[in-house]
Order: C-alpha cells, then sequence, then structure tokens
C-alpha cells in the first residue's frame, strides 16, 4: 500500500477512536439534531398548508435539511481538532517523522465524512419514526448519505484551512458562529424556495448547502435522479477545491514555523 | 560516521522579525550525550527544530546521522527520534496505540511493530498502563512515553527538547538514568536541550551554552570548568553589593568581581587563604559580611564568565524548577 493511502488509514483510526472516546461531543451532535427535527417540526408543522409550499408534510420536507444542517455543522468544528494537535505538539510529532504530509489532512477530511455519513443515518431513522418516509427506497438513503458527505469533507477541509492559517480556537469559533446559521438559511433546508424572496433564493443557488439540501429531497422523494447526480458532482468539486486550500494553507504553515 | 550531527553557523530569523540564532555552530560525535545549555529564549528549540527538520535556518549547514538536514530532510528523519518540549502524545490515545501509530508512521517493517511496541513499553515501565489513555498518565509517566516514542524506529540520533523540565527530581534522576542507560546499550546519540546547570553537568558528555542564538563555550563539563582558574567565592553583604566590589577591587590574587543583587561573587586564586582577607577588608569599611561560600568554580561560574550573568537570573525569576537547578559543588 503507497504512504498516502497507508498513512491515511492509521491516522483516520486515531481520528475515530478520538471521537468514540468523547461521548459528550457524539450525543451533544446527535441530541441537537433530534432538537431540530421535533421542535421545528412540531412549530413549522402547518406552513405546509401554505399555498405554494408544495410538500406533503413538513417532517419529511425538514428531515433531510436537518441531515444536511447537522453535516455543516458538524464538520465545520473540524478545524479545532488540528488546533488542538498544533498547541499539544503532536503536530510537530508527526511532522518529524516521514508521514506522508497530504495524509495529515486527507485523514481529517475522511474522519469528518464518515462522521456525518454515521450521524445522519441516526437523524434519517429518527425522521422516519416522526413520519418522514424515504421514497427513494435505499438508494435515496444511500444517496442522501453521499451528499452529506460530500458536503462535509469540503466543509471540514475549509475549516482545517482556516484552522492552520489563524491557529485559534477563537478565530475558528468565530466564523463558524457567523458563516454556520446563514449559510443554513440561505438554503431551503426550512422554507421551500418557491417561498423565498427573490434575492435569497439567488444566494441560495450558490451556496453548496442547499444543493445537499435540494438533493437530498429529491433523493428522498425518489424523483429528479438526474439533479441528484449533478448535485453529487458539484459537491465533489466543492470538496476537492476545498482540500486543494486546505492543503495549500497546510504548506503554507509548514513553511512559516 | 565521524560526527553525528553538525551544525555550522545556522542563523534564523521568525518572520515576526525576532533573531532566534545568529550563527550556532557546534558537532556531537556518535554515542555521545551533548546538552545544549542556555536560558529561555536563547534558541536551543530553534537550533533542535532545526535539526529534526521542522523548521528550515536562513543560512548555515546541519547534517544529522549522515544526511544534509537541508538537502535531504526525508534521511534525516527515518534516522532520528525527536521529543519536543510540549509532549507530542495524543492524550486521547493509549500507550500501545501512540507507539503502534508512531511505529507506522516512522515505517518500522508492520511484523516487528506490536513486538517492538510492547518491548518498548516494558523498558519505559509503562507495561501496566499501557492500556490506558494517556489523558490519565502523570507527568512523569508522559515524558517515559514521548522517550518511548522517540525510540519506536531505533534512531541514531535521539533529540529531547528540555526533557525534565517540569518533573520533579526524582522522576528526572531516573530519566537521567534511562538516558545512560540507552547510551551503554545501543551507543545512541543524544541531543538535550536544558536550562538546569546541574543536568548539563551530570548528564552530559559535552555540551555548548547557548546565550542570544550563539555558542559562546563547548566542551565537557570538567574542561569548561578547569578553563576557569580559581576557586570562587560569594559574599552576602546586603545592600552594598556594587560598594564592596569596589572596596575589594586593589587586592592582590583577585581574578574577576562581579556584584550580583545583594551578593559580591569573587573568583580569586586561593578560596581558603583569601576569603578572610575579604572578610575582613569588608568589615573595616564598615560593610558586615551576611554569610559566605567558597567553592570550586561550577557550570554556573562558567556561564557567568562567558556571559557577564549569573544564569538563574535569567528569564522567568521566581520560577522554583529554576533555582532548583542552580548547580553548587
Ligand atoms: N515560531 C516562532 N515565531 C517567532 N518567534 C519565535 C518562534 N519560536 C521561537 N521564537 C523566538 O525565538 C527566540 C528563541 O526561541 P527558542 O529557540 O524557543 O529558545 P529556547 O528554546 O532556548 O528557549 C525567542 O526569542 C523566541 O521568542
Ligand atoms: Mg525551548
Amino acid at each position: 500500500m503507497n504512504a498516502f493511502l497507508s498513512d491515511t488509514l492509521h491516522l483516520l483510526l486515531r481520528h475515530l477512536r478520538t471521537t468514540l472516546r468523547i461521548p459528550i461531543w457524539i450525543a451533544v451532535t446527535l441530541i441537537q439534531p433530534v432538537i431540530w427535527l421535533t421542535i421545528y417540526g412540531q412549530l413549522f408543522r402547518r406552513v405546509v398548508e401554505i399555498p405554494g409550499f408544495g410538500a406533503a408534510s413538513y417532517i419529511q420536507f425538514l428531515t433531510p435539511g436537518v441531515v444536511v444542517m447537522t453535516a455543516l455543522f458538524g464538520s465545520a468544528w473540524s478545524g479545532m481538532g488540528i488546533i488542538e494537535d498544533l498547541s499539544e505538539g503532536v503536530m510537530d510529532r508527526m511532522l518529524a517523522t516521514p508521514v506522508n504530509r497530504a495524509a495529515l489532512i486527507s485523514a481529517r477530511v475522511l474522519h469528518a465524512a464518515l462522521t456525518v455519513a454515521v450521524q445522519s443515518v441516526i437523524i434519517l431513522l429518527f425522521g422516519m419514526l416522526l413520519g418522514a418516509r424515504v421514497e427513494g427506497g435505499i438508494p435515496g438513503f444511500l444517496a442522501i448519505l453521499l451528499l452529506g458527505s460530500l458536503l462535509g469533507a469540503g466543509m471540514s477541509a475549509l475549516s482545517n484551512g482556516l484552522a492552520l492559517v489563524t491557529r485559534r480556537e477563537e478565530t475558528l469559533i468565530a466564523v463558524v458562529n457567523f458563516f454556520g446559521l446563514p449559510l443554513t438559511f440561505l438554503s431551503t433546508a426550512f422554507m421551500a424556495a418557491d417561498l423565498m424572496p427573490a434575492w435569497i433564493r439567488a444566494l441560495a443557488r450558490a451556496n453548496p448547502v442547499n444543493w445537499a439540501v435540494l438533493a437530498s429531497r429529491d433523493a428522498m422523494l425518489g424523483q429528479a435522479w438526474g439533479s441528484v447526480a449533478k448535485a453529487a458532482l458539484m459537491l465533489s468539486g466543492f470538496a476537492a477545491a476545498a482540500v486543494w486550500v486546505a492543503t495549500q494553507a497546510f504548506r503554507a504553515y509548514r513553511r512559516s514555523t | 560516521m565521524e560526527t553525528a550531527i553538525a551544525c555550522q553557523d545556522l542563523k534564523k530569523t521568525y518572520k515576526n522579525g525576532v533573531k532566534a540564532l545568529d550563527g550556532v555552530s557546534f558537532s556531537v560525535r556518535p554515542g555521545e550525550i551533548f546538552g545544549l545549555l542556555g536560558p529561555n529564549g536563547a534558541g536551543k528549540s530553534t537550533t533542535v527544530r532545526i535539526l529534526a527538520t521542522l523548521t528550515a535556518p536562513d543560512g548555515g549547514k546541519a547534517s544529522v546521522a549522515g544526511c544534509d538536514a537541508l538537502v535531504n530532510p526525508a534521511g534525516v528523519r527515518l534516522r532520528i527520534g525527536f521529543v519536543a518540549q510540549a509532549s507530542g502524545v495524543d492524550k486521547w490515545g493509549t500507550g500501545t496505540e501512540n507507539l503502534t501509530l508512531q511505529a507506522h508512521l516512522m515505517r518500522v517493517p508492520k511484523a516487528e511493530i506490536p513486538g517492538r511496541v510492547s518491548r518498548l513499553l516494558e523498558w519505559v515501565n509503562l507495561s501496566d498502563a499501557a492500556g490506558r489513555i494517556v489523558k490519565t498518565y502523570s507527568g512523569g509517566m508522559k515524558r517515559r512515553l514521548d522517550l518511548a516514542m522517540g525510540l519506536v524506529n531505533e534512531p541514531a540520533v535521539l533529540f529531547l527538547d528540555e526533557p525534565t523540565t517540569g518533573l520533579d527530581p526524582e522522576t528526572r534522576a531516573a530519566l537521567w538514568r534511562d538516558l545512560k542507560r540507552l547510551q551503554k546499550e545501543r551507543n545512541l546519540t543524544v541531543l538535550l536541550t536544558t536550562h538546569y546547570l546541574e543536568e548539563a553537568d551530570h548528564l552530559c558528555d559535552r555540551l555548548a551554552i547557548v546565550d542570544h542564538g550563539k555558542v559562546v563555550v563547548e566542551g565537557t563539563p570538567a574542561e569548561l570548568k578547569a578553563r576557569i582558574s580559581g576557586d570562587t567565592v560569594v559574599l552576602d553583604v546586603g545592600a552594598e553589593a556594587k560598594r564592596a566590589a569596589d572596596l575589594l577591587k586593589p587586592i592582590a590574587g583577585i581574578l574577576e568581581l562581579i556584584p550580583d543583587g545583594a551578593c559580591v561573587i569573587a573568583r580569586v586564586e586561593q578560596g581558603a587563604t583569601a576569603m578572610p582577607t575579604l572578610i575582613t577588608t569588608l568589615e573595616r569599611a564598615g560593610i558586615s559580611v551576611r554569610s559566605s561560600t567558597l567553592s570550586r568554580p561550577s557550570l554556573d561560574d562558567v556561564y557567568l564568565h562567558h556571559t557577564g550573568r549569573r544564569f538563574q537570573g535569567e528569564g522567568e525569576a521566581g520560577d522554583a524548577e529554576k533555582t532548583a537547578g542552580k548547580a553548587r559543588p
């Protein structure tokens, strides 16, 4: 096995292990979406009655939105781990080994994508418990996991890139808080596109979060597979570009210390 | 291999304008425990980081274990162990997991990893804690794991940046024993940095004193001390150290006089005979001597001689750890 793949695998195992050993983190990232689904599901239950909303039930509409929102927030915090490694000397220790440099980034991105996939499964199952139906069947279910993971991969790469540039937890927290909710609300996660003001709809079209939400909803309904595939491609492009940015940030970091 | 580590005229100015190294040169022979001794900010860590390929110098040459650190950093990385000033172990991993990952990253053949990991854990006396998360380890246990991590690839050269800072004296002594044992068993070359004079004195075969980004002197502790002739007399005179020094200046046999806070430090040819003269001279001038000590030159005096400052006066004043490092044999 080449060094990039084997190093990625070993580092990925380390990150997965860490996640499993901080149960409070798992609890928080799962309880939050459950709260979203329960509260928002109840609160906005009747918006589907608005003419033009165009969905059978709000929980059906909301579940893919919450899956994507969780993917966004879960992975946006990914950079915190690398900041911890920088400040505790773990990064130095690793950079003094022959470890493949790109693997140090790819392992974190893969970890974020896998975490998103697991969270998405749980949220989807909970949504189904509340009455959402995955008409798209198993392919639809898997497509949603893929879309969420691709978004998560891209967001975690950007988060790691930012972390390597600023090297401060405070900055990362501020940026995630600043961009997280606007990215969510500039998408159709909670509101149907037809009911949005035109300018928000325009912004939403350029928003990867919205690509993931729309395609997940199609996959959920088992419709428009062509646009699901197109969204998956666009999200792959977004993830690839984000990984490239993170790699450049890492290179700059290594040169600057 | 004639030299395990050689560096020549290393220069480094950080982006923020801090000139960390201003031409560092020294060399370390295979199998030697070599110390870089200096106060905080002297440039010790920067030197080690350059040698461990973590940062590039602005100028100068460095070779480690037969590889040029600037031309062939990958070659250096395969042949060294590096233990940073900040521990660098993964606190959410167990001892075994940390070592196993490090072995993979260090390209240890897969089949050898489990055996080597358990031998190392035993060697650093962590077998019982091998399955515990490092977060639960004590400071000393963590440092021992650090050491094991640095040894997992059976390196030719081991870098230890302030390995005993913050450790209690017992743990420190144990680490010294471990390093001596490694040296004997494996002929390992060790480059360590320290700001403890005592550590440099007892542990290092040779050392270089680093100050303001330069090596001011290099040699064995005995050599360095022998190069300074005479004895050291320290007289505690209260507030009048400066006047006391002036009064003592004319006395014959005095090689060096340095007022230092409430004390006057005099280096004299014959301590035993000079001491009464020094004290009576001061008492006659109305300066009472509260206490006096006489000693053979220590590394403290070597440092004082080469830099014009006493060692423990540097850096974090009042740091209890640091004053404990003051050595007076
Ligand atoms: N990454 C860095 N960026 C800017 N300045 C640094 C950096 N690392 C060290 N320095 C500065 O360089 C000087 C030497 O530091 P260092 O090599 O860590 O000394 P030592 O290890 O002897 O305490 C100090 O003034 C320190 O503040
Ligand atoms: Mg240092």
